[in-house]
């Protein structure tokens, strides 16, 4: 395997995280996104402190994204870089996953000490946090088609269809620079894949992604100088003054020291400005072996055997992620469940207040994205002292949200019985409470179940917001690996496909519980209510209840 | 008929409002043990509301109810309903058996748990003597064999008879009918009718609101005729339907006299 030979190339490399614990890697961040372990104790590593450090997998190459060899690996420059830097320290670094659009937010969270994944020295980042000196120096790149006459540089844009990363330094030049169709993607394979077919003339993307996702493909080719200039750095908390100075002199040793150079050599990202800024001007010092491997890997003469093969490699990734997915959407639907029939309960049945405050709560939550709630419960709260690990973040910002849906399924349910059922118990002598739990509830229980179902199956869908509080379920794993194997079809149809299995099983629960419940009702037993109130109605309670 | 003692059933002074207006104006009323009392009357004359204020499925404003030696009483709308005032409520309830004009069966249970459920939740019977005690009193309103089908599949008559059985499961000491049979097939009704003389050959102290006169002039001990919120006039049937004292009586009932005749 690649690694093994680089390694021995290599001997200060991969120190930090032994064999064992590489292959470990991805299951180690996902049990510390899980945050069921605090981490896992190793013999020789376990001595060293831990060096926290953010990033997201998705984010793709060179940066950091699994190895197409093997996808239970984590590679790319700044995974080498980050442990290089642990090493000098005398550290072990210990990888925390984020999405990229959060990387900072987390960092103020606590959730890692350091960040590194192509962030950019900005002054709106600066506002926020410290950075390193920078590792990194690099451009934005135009591309295009190959057969295309018409663009050689960002001039001649103006009247095209431009394609680049929403949001980041790329967009901003480009609406600088007067183009009028721009369009932003959230990811660079599609932006490449919509260049190749057409629906775009030109992508301006960082050089790194450039040469990573276009720079293999006889399709595209590169126009144009460099374009702008921009750095990457180190993120740190404002506070952290004292691992700033740290980190800043293990990028120096390293800079120094030719390790980085090396580095980028492997991975083919040195230019003319990267021998600038280290002001180092020799010839590479290794071969470009990191990204041969990948372009290997991007090989599109693919069989289908070798294509299946892989596929069935993913399986131990996706069944993990599947596996988050399905204790997240269990324990959320638990907690909706009982949380929505407290609800309907206190809307339908409570004094006006609290009838009133179960109306505002199932208003208000419904009302408000879900995505929204999930970030005010993670990354809000602790601005007043609550800390929520991410599992239990997560369950709750889905929970608390679907219970107001249930609410509205179960209230449909139970306004469904008509008010003579309560009163026939009641009239037997049964408390209202034992009326509701033995007459109508499994009554409502039955119209209730279809919708309650159904939103288990759109949840379980959800739960995939998880992945913006640093929790790796089966959507994110999905973009893991589509970044890294160029693959959105194959792997879309394979996860579309797992979600159909989890979900499988529960709408044929659904449909057996309601066969099952169904019995006795063949056609409208119950005449319809007759009493001044034929029905429960909000906030007029017959003086019985 | 000459029974001695207190009355099984004592009203006084009932009074009940809605937001629509005033539906019992001061009823008072005794009611001895045994009997068999058919309450008749204009739609909207407060018989309905009466039943239902008896076993408290509505709160009376003001009067007070006795019925086997429990007691509701109440002074006005704005005394606040208290803790004990509740418990006297459930308490009559559990003493008073009810069957609607519609059928509430519990359409999810089969006749047989319909009738065992109040049993085995209010007064927590083990399931063996609730099912024995249910399945006799299918057999006495004729449903032996319906046990084990669901409300759904039965006739109209046969699920007002089961409701019977299933108010007769927490041995109550009196049992109204609000209007039982209104809402049957003709054919239907005597079979509802006749569980009711059954029981009153037992000795079960009745009330029924109705709109059946046959059934009232022949079956009662009496008749109680309301008219807009009052007790107009109370009497024995062939008394009250042949030589009413009251003109609101006399008018009401020349609705009635070919069905009765």
């Amino acid at each position: 395997m690649a690694h093994k030979r680089h390694r021995s190339a290599s001997p200060e490399g991969w120190k930090v995280a032994g064999r064992t614990s590489r292959a470990l890697f991805p299951l180690l961040a996902l049990i510390l996104a899980l945050c069921l372990v605090p981490g896992i104790p190793e013999s020789a590593a376990a001595e060293k402190p831990a060096l926290k450090w953010g990033g997201d997998t998705e984010g793709g190459a060179p940066f950091m994204f699994a190895d197409p060899a093997d996808p239970n690996i984590l590679i790319g420059f700044e995974v080498e870089i980050v442990e290089r830097i642990a090493d000098y320290l005398g550290m072990r670094a210990e990888f925390v996953q984020n999405g990229w659009d959060n990387l900072i937010p987390g960092l103020q969270r606590h959730l890692y000490d350091i960040s590194i994944n192509g962030l950019e020295i900005t002054p709106e980042h600066k506002q926020e946090v410290n950075f390193s000196i920078p590792y990194y120096r690099t451009f934005l790149q135009l591309s295009v088609r190959r057969d295309e006459k018409g663009i050689t540089s960002l001039e001649d844009c103006t009247d095209k269809v431009v394609g680049t990363l929403k949001q980041s330094y790329a967009y901003f030049t480009l609406v600088d620079a007067g183009v009028k169709d721009i369009r932003t993607y959230e990811d660079e394979i599609n932006a490449y894949t919509d260049l190749q077919n057409g629906r775009l003339d030109a992508t301006l993307f960082d050089a790194p992604i450039a040469i990573y996702y276009a720079g293999f493909n006889p399709e595209i080719k590169f126009v144009g100088g460099p374009i702008g200039e921009m750095e990457y750095g180190i993120a740190l908390r404002k506070e952290d003054t004292e691992l700033l100075r740290k980190i800043n002199e293990a990028v120096v040793h390293l800079r120094d020291s030719g390790e980085l150079r090396r580095v980028y050599d492997r991975w083919n990202l040195w230019s003319p400005v990267m021998a600038d800024l280290f002001q180092d001007f020799s010839p590479a010092k290794e071969a470009p072996s990191r990204f041969q491997e990948w372009a290997e890997h991007q090989k599109p003469e693919f069989t289908l055997t070798l294509r299946l093969k892989r596929y069935a490699g993913f399986l131990p990734i996706l069944g993990r992620a599947a596996v988050v997915t399905m204790e997240v959407s269990l324990a959320a639907m638990a907690l909706a469940i009982v949380l929505g029939l407290v609800l309907a309960m206190a809307r339908i049945f409570g004094p006006s207040p609290v009838s009133r405050l179960a109306v505002l709560y199932i208003e208000f939550i419904r009302g408000t994205p879900v995505l929204i709630q999930l970030f005010f419960i993670f990354y809000g709260l602790p601005h007043i002292g609550i800390k929520l690990s991410p599992f239990v973040a997560g369950v709750l910002g889905l929970g608390l949200n679907y219970a107001a849906y249930e609410a509205e399924n179960y209230r449909a349910g139970l306004l469904s019985v008509p008010r003579l059922q309560m009163e026939g118990a009641l009239a037997l002598g049964m408390s209202r409470w034992e009326a509701l739990r033995h007459v109508v509830l499994p009554q409502a229980i039955r119209v209730s179940l279809p919708p309650v179902t159904n939103d288990f199956i759109s949840l379980l869908k959800d739960s995939s917001l998880v992945s913006v509080i640093t929790m790796v379920d089966l959507t994110k794993a999905y973009g893991q690996l589509a970044t890294t194997y160029y693959d959105y079809f194959g792997t879309g149809i394979l996860v579309a496909i797992i979600y159909l299995l989890l979900g499988f099983p529960f709408v044929r629960l659904a449909r057996w519980t309601e066969r099952r419940m169904a019995v006795a009702v063949h056609g409208g037993a119950t005449p319809g209510g007759t009493g001044r109130n034929g029905k429960y109605s909000l906030g007029r309670k017959p003086a019985s209840y | 008929m000459t029974k001695v003692g207190a009355p099984l059933i004592h009203v006084e002074n009932l009074c009940k409002s809605f937001e629509d207006g005033e539906v019992l104006k001061n009823v008072s009323i005794d009611i001895r043990e045994g009997d068999l009392v058919s309450v008749i009357g204009p739609s909207g004359c407060g018989k309905s509301t009466f039943l239902r204020c008896l076993n408290c499925m509505e709160y009376l404003d003001s009067g007070n109810i006795t019925i086997a030696g429990v007691t509701v009483s109440r002074t006005g709308t704005e005394e606040h309903l208290d803790r004990p005032f509740l418990e006297a409520c459930a308490q009559m309830r559990k003493n008073v058996g009810m069957v609607f004009q519609s059928v509430n069966l519990f359409p999810h249970k089969t006749v047989l748990d319909n009738v065992m459920l109040a049993p085995l939740v209010v007064k927590k019977e083990s399931p063996d003597q609730a099912r024995e005690n249910a399945l006799r009193l299918l057999a006495k309103v004729g449903l032996k064999d319906f046990a084990a089908r669901y409300p759904a599949t039965l006739s109209g008559g046969q699920a007002q008879r089961a409701s019977i059985a299933r108010a007769l499961a927490m041995n109550p000491k009196v049992m109204l009918y609000d209007e039982p049979t209104s809402a049957l097939d003709p054919e239907l009704v005597n079979e509802v009718l006749q569980v009711m003389k059954d029981l009153d050959a037992e000795g079960m102290t009745q009330i029924i609101v109705t709109h059946h006169m046959r059934f009232a002039r022949n079956a009662s001990d009496y008749i109680v005729f309301m008219d807009g919120g009052e007790i107009v006039e109370k009497d024995d049937g062939d008394v009250l339907f042949t030589t009413p004292k009251n003109e609101r009586t006399r008018e009401f009932l020349r609705h009635f006299t070919e069905e009765v005749a």
